[in-house]
């Protein structure tokens, strides 16, 4: 099961970098996004998958699967999103003012 | 008492809260967030003066004693950090009140810089490193809004690169927490010290250190500094000074930490990485300082040259070195402070940012050209200013160290520092001037404040090195000894 999750997330990666090294902004923010996907994917399994029970004292005798990761991703995911979110605003103003969103034509020195 | 640790955190996220809800009442958000920033300062000097005598104190969120739970870390060398950081915001603040403008004051200016500082407080603070992660990102998108914000059209292209970069970073700093966890099962940063202690520092923990190498190079500006002068140079005066004074020493902060409390065993090779990429990183920051043919970019590439010359103290890897390292550091965020502000200023009064297109500015504005005068003997590390006692303790422990390549790099990076400079000074202030004496602007009061504190305070570095000696020893001591911190923080062993 990790073998599996682990080419996932490499998949995720590769997916994500041919997004990144292409031209248009809003592909570059999809990349992002998927890559952030792949590195949750990637905390989740070298925490251990399901390798116990419910980590509650009541409910069960243990052996319990470590929670540590899962809540690592929900700190993750919330920054991702946020991120992702601001990102998305910021390309959109920014392909307003600039008129492209073409990597390729946003070069140039600051000094204009 | 241990609970104020958690304050330099706290009061400026409620404080930026707060004000979000005053947008229109400008004065007030200006008299709130100089307050906010100087009342950490005070916090941050009493927890300096209390590690002093108490050692290093902690404090553990909702009781979960470490390796388990979050906790916030005081010793002397992050509350050093956190009172300078405090002290320049607080005069970078001053000076906005009188140039940022209202366009940017009721777009929530000083909400975003007071999370920028709770981000780098917390940073310096943190004792676990998935929490610095999380502080990382509160300061970083505290950034990239003050990068953004003003909408010019440049501004917009250079802030979505450095948003971008940013983010492939977090990226980078995630994957080595996941593989971090993976082998250690701890994100406590002592407790990992300790397994990496006892399992010893094999192939995969290295592989590991030069991931967070490679993640807080980035931060750092060490060599992967790519990104760093064009969004440097966009942002108003303000926001750039901020920048100059705290984003990259927070990768800096984070370098020092990893590589002298949790990964040292394999010193050979990540120091001798960390030494050879400083080397590389002051030779191409000296290029771009030479090449640069305006005022801004010349400035940002002696940001990365002061980088790389910290981090020779962090590749020496002594006691002594430390200690350079960390006058050089604290020096470095108020000299380039005042550099950006003064250097943000010529470009307001002249309208010119090529420096051969400026002249004369000294016979409008001497008290200004004598404090730029000022900044440049720091910068180049001349007695008695601030940057001289951290140039010669770590220069003395290359010698010792047998780290002569670094020796002749970071002695030659100070006469390039110094004729980039001073060609800014002939050029710029010296001459005949070109404004007439009616169509000259007037320096803001508060600006021109600002600027004589921060020479102050380059002054004062300077001559009173002796008071913060026993300070910076200490932080020095602790850095040179990771038993001392592991100890503090899960109990004598």
């Amino acid at each position: 099961m990790e073998s599996l999750i682990v080419i996932l997330v490499g998949i995720l990666v590769a997916v994500a970098t041919y997004l990144i090294l292409s031209r248009t902004v809003i592909r570059v923010i999809l990349g992002t996004a998927v890559l952030s996907h792949a590195v949750h994917l990637l905390i989740l399994t070298v925490g251990g998958l399901k390798k116990g029970d419910v980590p509650l004292l009541s409910q069960s005798d243990g052996p319990y699967t470590d929670a540590l990761p899962q809540a690592l991703i929900l700190t993750a995911i919330v920054i991702s999103f946020a991120v992702t979110a601001f990102v998305l605003v910021l390309a959109y103003r920014m392909y307003g003012t600039n008129g492209t969103d073409d990597f390729s034509k946003l070069g140039g020195s600051s000094d204009e | 008492m241990n609970n104020i640790i958690v304050l330099p955190l706290i009061i400026p996220i409620v404080t930026a809260i707060l004000l979000v809800f005053l947008r229109h009442n400008i004065r007030l958000q200006r008299i709130v967030s100089l307050v906010t920033v100087a009342a950490v300062s005070i916090i941050a000097f009493i927890l300096l003066l209390e590690v002093q005598t108490n050692g290093i104190m902690k404090i553990d969120f909702s009781g979960w004693l470490p390796p388990f739970g979050i906790l916030f870390v005081a010793d002397s060398f992050s509350m050093l950090l956190v009172l300078t950081a405090n002290i320049i915001t607080a005069i970078c603040l001053i000076y906005a009140f009188s140039t940022i403008g209202g366009r940017h004051e009721r777009m929530f200016f000083y909400p975003f810089v007071l999370f920028l500082i709770a981000g780098v407080n917390g940073s310096f603070l943190t004792g676990d490193i998935f929490n610095l992660f999380v502080c990382f990102e509160v300061m970083l998108l505290a950034s990239y809004v003050l990068v953004a914000l003003g909408g010019e059209k440049f501004q917009l292209r250079e802030s979505l690169k450095y948003v971008l970069i940013n983010v492939v970073a977090s990226w980078m700093f995630l994957v080595a927490l996941a593989y971090l966890y993976g082998t250690l099962k701890t994100l406590n940063m002592a407790h990992i010290a300790v397994r990496v202690a006892e399992a010893g520092q094999d192939p995969v923990l290295t592989t590991v250190a030069i991931l967070f190498l490679i993640v807080f190079s980035l931060k750092a500006g060490l060599l992967l500094f790519f990104w760093l002068p064009g969004s440097y140079s966009v942002p108003p005066t303000a926001v750039q000074a901020l920048f100059a004074a705290l984003l990259t020493k927070v990768g800096i902060y984070a370098l020092f930490r990893t590589f002298t409390l949790m990964f040292t065993l394999n010193a050979s090779i990540t120091h001798m990485l960390i030494g050879v990429m400083a080397g590389i990183t002051i030779v191409l920051g000296c290029l771009g300082a030479l090449s640069g043919r305006d005022v801004r970019t010349i400035a940002a590439y002696n940001v990365i040259i002061g980088v790389g010359f910290i981090l020779i103290g962090l590749a020496i890897g002594t006691e002594q070195a430390f200690a350079g390292a960390i006058y050089y550091l604290i020096h470095d965020m108020v000299a380039k402070a005042l550099l950006f502000l003064i250097v943000g200023t010529m470009v307001y009064l002249t309208g010119e940012i090529i420096v051969k297109n400026m002249n004369g500015l000294i016979r409008h504005y001497p008290l200004f050209g004598w404090i730029y005068f000022i900044v440049m003997c720091a910068l180049a590390g001349i007695p008695p200013l601030s940057g001289f006692l951290g140039k010669v303790l770590i220069g003395q422990q290359a010698v010792e160290g047998g780290f002569y390549v670094l020796l002749a790099i970071g002695f030659g990076s100070s006469i390039i520092v110094l004729y980039s400079l001073l060609r800014i000074f002939l050029a710029a202030f010296f001459g005949e001037t070109s404004i007439s004496e009616e169509d000259k602007k007037p320096i803001p009061k508060g600006a021109m404040a600002s600027f004589v504190v921060l020479a102050l305070c380059i002054i004062a570095l300077g001559l009173g090195a002796e008071g913060i000696a026993p300070y910076v020893e200490d932080a020095a001591r602790t850095l040179a000894d990771p038993a001392i911190y592991i100890e503090a923080i899960l109990g004598a062993k």
